[in-house]
């Protein structure tokens, strides 16, 4: 990753990389550090007393019910997130990829989810959801279905896990496009001649082809289910009806801010973390292996 | 398009003209709701079409009475903190690729793992302690304390050091012999080269800082600092009376466009520099 030809070392590279080393040790590594510490403490009630307790915090969120519940419902909700969205933008983009015209316009139309933060995206469902006034509920009320989240738990999943999807959905659909276009059109000729039609053609050819970025999607999507769709719950759930849709990061931010049961918050943080990395390196270690054709 | 099958292409464009409206409904919605008045957000069904309260609408966000701080201030911290978290990141990452491509120093692999690590790390994992490193730097309520922690980015070192990396070697050696220092060949030969990396990844990063939603929230209790997005669960949570849907609405609106603004009209930059640089 050196260059072959480069300059020898002075101060001037030390100096290049200092206001990055520096922000990445005051703000990650040296938080990262004391959530890693605090994990091991347990702290009284008012704060006037810490005691060093090594892994109990750990052990206490074993066993505590609570917590695996949480990390049940978080696994379900990512994965609902993950084949929702990618589902729905698959078969958008190959649709898309099939039209000529117009195609400009619905990319256009797509990607704006994208640009809506995940609080705006969670207000916005949580308006067309309202239980008394929202226009979807509304219509669900003529066909039978009585909506009303704040009191039914799989409602109240089933709304969080449509906002995530939909905000992600622009994000997969342009993944999608981009591998499908990188497939050689000589292939998707060839089987034409053939006389391979269309759904043919994608269940053998180009959904085998473009499986790398669907297993790629999948971790950036529980990724982001995991960590990017906070602000949606916080909208429209704030983690409720009971602990319905409370899921790991929120009940970081629940237990540490609102609870203030530092130590606990701590300890999840570095399960979390832990999680991250996990995730990440198998990111990077497909990426090394980037099929090519 | 392999074959012509005109009926395939028709069904293509019927499922996909639904797909689409489909996905943009909420967004019609929102914009219908902030066009009307508080009376008649209350009254079921909720209208379909726009009504003509936009402009008293935006009146009344600009007063801003109501919830603490008038909406185009805070448009205006939220354009200053996505600004300086995407020209803080982008300058931030390039110079320390340049440096760890085209340096041989000390420390230089250690360095690039520590950036590294900071990718597996997200602010809502380590937000309490970050939490206590800003206050304990007095940067609560100010602009630094909303971007600075936000703009050690792995991603972005990553993204520069591979395009560095596909500079030819010599170019390097031409300016050497030139005579040129090594900043001169930075300013001059490998900034210009990364001219398209740098549009794209300014239009992720101005969206990624301008979203942001949980940092602002813990950091700002003065009302004079809250940001566009955040100032919607302020709206939410407004108590004892029913929310003001249309103000909601009209914010959340108001609170999207520039980053939709930016996307759509980038799009061509974005799409090439989010598909390559992630993958």
């Amino acid at each position: 990753m050196l260059k072959r030809v480069h300059y020898r070392s002075s101060y001037l590279p030390y100096l290049l990389v200092a206001p990055q080393i520096i922000i990445t040790i005051l703000f990650f590594i040296w938080p990262a550090a004391q959530a890693l510490y605090q994990s091991f403490l347990l702290q009284d009630a008012f704060g006037l007393s810490t005691e060093f307790v090594w892994f109990d915090n750990f052990i206490e969120l074993y066993d505590n019910p609570n917590y695996l519940n949480s990390f049940a419902r978080t696994g379900f909700f990512s994965l609902a997130v993950a084949s929702l969205s990618m589902g729905f933008a698959l078969f958008f983009a190959a649709l898309a990829d099939r039209v000529i015209k117009g195609s400009h316009t619905y990319r256009t139309l797509l990607i704006i989810p994208y640009a809506v933060a995940p609080v705006l995206a969670g207000t916005l469902w949580l308006f067309l959801f309202n239980p008394t006034l929202g226009i979807i509920t509304y219509f669900l009320d003529t066909f039978g279905i009585d909506w009303n989240h704040k009191l039914n738990s799989a409602q109240a999943m089933s709304l969080v896990i449509l906002a995530a999807a939909w905000k992600q959905i622009s994000y997969n659909f342009l993944f999608f496009i981009a591998a499908m276009h990188s497939i050689p059109k000589s292939l998707i000729e060839a089987s034409a001649i053939d006389g391979a039609g269309p759904l043919h053609r994608f269940r053998t050819i180009i959904f085998p082809l473009i499986s790398p970025t669907t297993f790629f999607l999948l971790v950036v999507n529980i990724i982001y289910a995991f960590f990017d769709t906070f602000g949606i719950i916080h909208a429209i759930t704030a983690g409720g009806p009971g602990n319905s849709t409370e899921i790991l990061v929120y009940k970081v931010y629940n237990d540490g801010f609102v609870g203030l049961d530092l130590g606990g918050s701590a300890a999840q943080s570095v399960i979390l973390m832990f999680i991250v990395v996990v995730l990440t390196v198998v990111q990077f270690k497909y990426v090394e292996r980037k099929v090519q054709y | 398009m392999i074959e012509n099958r005109p009926l395939t292409t028709f069904v293509s464009h019927s499922v996909l003209i639904i797909g689409v409206t489909l996905i943009v409904f909420p967004i019609w919605i929102m914009f219908v709701a902030a066009t009307h008045d508080a009376l008649r957000l209350t009254q079921v069904p909720l209208p379909l079409l726009p009504g003509d309260q936009l402009w008293a609408n935006l009146q009344t966000l600009f007063q801003g009475k109501e919830f603490g701080i008038p909406i185009h201030l805070s448009v205006f911290n939220s354009l200053i903190m996505a600004l300086m978290i995407s020209v803080g990141k982008i300058s931030i990452s390039v110079l320390a690729a340049f440096a760890i491509v085209y340096f041989d120093f000390r420390f230089r692999m250690f360095f690039f793992w520590m950036i590294f690590i900071t990718l597996m790390l997200p602010v809502e994992v380590r937000i309490l302690p970050t939490y206590e490193v800003v206050a304990h730097f007095n940067m609560l309520d100010s602009y630094w304390g909303l971007s600075i922690p936000l703009i050690a980015s792995a991603t972005a070192t990553f993204m520069f050091r591979q395009t560095f990396l596909t500079i030819p070697d010599e170019l390097m050696e031409a300016s050497r012999i030139d005579g040129a220092s090594p900043m001169r060949f930075f300013v001059d030969v490998v900034l210009p080269m990364s001219r398209t990396n740098i549009a794209a990844l300014f239009v992720i990063l101005f969206i990624y800082g301008w979203n942001q939603y949980l940092w602002p929230l813990l950091i700002t209790t003065d009302p004079d600092m809250y940001t566009a997005v955040m100032s919607i669960k302020q709206m939410l949570e407004s108590g004892e009376s029913e929310p003001q849907w249309q103000l909601i609405m009209l914010t959340a609106l108001i609170a999207m466009l520039p980053p939709v603004l930016v996307v759509v009209f980038m799009q061509k930059v974005f799409v090439k520099g989010l598909t390559d640089s992630e993958k």
